[in-house]
Formats: structure tokens, C-alpha cells, sequence
């Protein structure tokens, strides 16, 4: 039974000790599987005509995709956020689909998905102080009653904690049942059934989560732009 | 009770603290399945609305799937990251 994060080596900076983990390691596997797949498409940018067909297709179908989808959630005049999204969800819908190919999910560990859902939290806050200004900003904390303050401020912390625990929680958890299935020491149980598991927990469940993170995000950053 | 293990004794309980906090999956495995019974009680109304009323389903289950990720996580300390078997050797140091 093995679905810890593990330290694959130590790298000195001064006096601190940095580990290289599997999470590190895994996401510069998919970090670098994205910079190829853009590389691919910018060089053939060159050959794209006004008919796609083939590659181009494909390419334009997953634009198209994503600028429908950050419309019909954030509205028409706030489609420029689909470059931004578009690359988080293919990021984090490869994490989720890297248990398939036998790696440990960078998602499954809290660091990646808290920095995520801090990327998050930042463009709340950046784009409400943007568009409402300072002042009405901060009273926007104080309403419908001053007392209320506490409770408001509680409920702007909590939305990092729950969206990075929601992606992490449904993939570690995913991790750790097929983990323990895979332990089972009879053999003929390891034929064709974890095949089922794996289309549930790493395709299904991966691909909703990717959806709802980044949904949820869309509409948090959506209701921060509202006048 | 003289003869159990002060660390076995935290072990065990742990486990079973595990166990009772996976109980909260009770809430959003009904919440999850009322707002689905509804959703397609919205669709069998107005099928021509189906995407809209995907998305706003899945988006509100997810919101409240959220109490019974905080158990799992809470089940998934006590598991493999038990906190309190820190606290449990920090005291047995104290003491000696």
C-alpha cells in the first residue's frame, strides 16, 4: 500500500533544504506535455487555412469550447478570462487524468490544489477592489449589518479552503481506493474490474472535478466584476 | 485497562474516529440525490433547458458535496497523518 507523496531528492539553497517530491516531479511531466502541445500548435500556426482540417481542427474546436463555456458562465463582455481558464482546466484535467498512466496526481496533495484555489482568491479580490472601488469594496463586508463582519470575513476565507479541498479531497480519495483495491492479494480480482475503477474515479470523477473547480472559480471571479 | 498501550489505546481510537467521521457521507450522498431527482423533475418540464439546468445542478452539488469532503479529510488524518501520535510521544518525554 503506497500512495504517499515521497521525497525523491534534496536540493541545498544557503541553509534550507528544499525536497524534490513526487508531486514536483509529476507536475513537471504535465507542465512539460503542455509546453509541447503548445509548441505543436504555434509552429503549425504558420500552415493553418481558412478551411481547418485535421490538427487545426481539433485546436480550434478546444478554443471554441472554452470561449463558449467562460461566456455562457461569466458573460459576454468578460470572455477574455477563457485564455486563463482554459489553461488551468487542461492543467488540471491532465493531474487528474495522470493516474491512468500509473503517476501519482499532483492534485492529490494540497499544495497544488491550495495554490491553485489562491489563484483563485487573489482574482476575487483584485477584480472586486477593481471594479468597486476601495471603499464600497470594504463595505461590502459590513452589510446587511456591521455586526455581521466577522461572519462575512469568515466566509471570504473559507472560499480557498473549501475549493482546494474539494479538487483534493475527491483525488486523494480516489488515490487511496484504488491503492487499497490494487492491495488485495487475490490476482483474479486485479482482472478487467480495476479497469472500471479506474474510468470512474481517475476519468469521471477527474473530469467533474476539473469542471466544477473551475466553474466555481468563473463564478466567484464573475460575481467580484458585478457593479 | 492497566495492561493496554497508551499509543495502541490512541491508535485504535483514532481509527474509530475515522470511521464515525465518514458517517457525515450520509448528508450529501441525500442532498446530492434530492437535488438530481429535481433536476430531472426540471428536465421532464422543460427539456429545451437541459444544459442550464445540468450546470446549476452539478454547480449546487458541489457546493454542498463540501461537509462530506471535510470528513473525508478529517478520516484521512486520523488514518495516515494522525496528529495525535506527535502530541501522545511529546508527552511521554515531558514525563520522563
Amino acid at each position: 500500500m503506497d500512495f504517499h507523496n515521497h521525497n525523491l531528492w534534496a536540493i541545498h539553497i544557503g541553509e534550507h533544504e528544499f525536497w524534490i517530491t513526487n508531486t514536483i516531479m509529476n507536475t513537471w511531466i504535465i507542465m512539460g506535455v503542455l509546453i509541447l502541445l503548445a509548441l505543436a500548435v504555434r509552429f503549425s500556426l504558420k500552415r493553418f487555412e481558412s478551411t481547418p482540417k485535421g490538427f487545426q481542427n481539433a485546436v480550434e474546436a478546444l478554443v471554441e469550447i472554452f470561449r463558449n463555456f467562460t461566456i455562457s458562465t461569466m458573460g459576454e463582455k468578460n470572455k477574455r478570462f477563457s485564455a486563463y481558464f482554459g489553461s488551468i482546466f487542461l492543467f488540471i484535467m491532465l493531474s487528474n487524468l495522470s493516474g491512468l498512466v500509473g503517476l501519482r496526481p499532483p492534485t492529490a496533495d494540497l499544495a497544488t490544489t491550495l495554490s491553485l484555489a489562491l489563484l483563485t482568491f487573489v482574482m476575487i479580490h483584485y477584480y472586486g477592489i477593481k471594479t468597486k472601488g476601495i471603499k464600497a469594496y470594504l463595505k461590502g463586508y459590513f452589510e446587511p449589518f456591521a455586526f455581521l463582519f466577522p461572519i462575512n470575513l469568515m466566509g471570504e476565507l473559507a472560499t480557498p479552503v473549501s475549493l482546494s479541498f474539494r479538487l483534493f479531497g475527491n483525488l486523494l480519495g480516489g488515490t487511496i481506493i484504488m491503492t487499497l483495491y490494487y492491495s488485495i492479494p487475490f490476482w483474479p480480482m486485479k482482472l478487467g474490474i480495476p479497469a472500471a475503477l479506474h474510468v470512474y474515479f481517475d476519468m469521471f470523477s477527474g473530469i467533474l472535478q476539473t469542471f466544477i473547480f473551475v466553474m466555481l472559480s468563473m463564478t466567484f471571479v464573475a460575481g467580484a466584476l458585478e457593479e | 485497562m492497566e495492561n493496554i498501550d497508551g499509543g495502541a489505546f490512541i491508535l485504535g481510537l483514532s481509527a474509530l474516529g475515522a470511521g464515525i467521521a465518514m458517517i457525515a457521507g450520509l448528508g450529501p450522498g441525500i442532498g446530492q440525490g434530492f437535488a438530481a431527482g429535481k433536476g430531472a423533475e426540471a428536465v421532464g418540464r422543460q427539456p429545451a433547458a437541459q444544459g442550464d439546468i445540468r450546470t446549476t445542478m452539478l454547480l449546487g452539488q458541489a457546493v454542498s458535496e463540501t461537509t462530506g469532503i471535510y470528513s473525508l479529510v478529517i478520516a484521512i488524518i486520523l488514518l495516515f497523518a494522525n496528529p495525535l501520535i506527535g502530541t501522545y510521544v511529546k508527552f511521554l518525554q515531558q514525563v520522563k
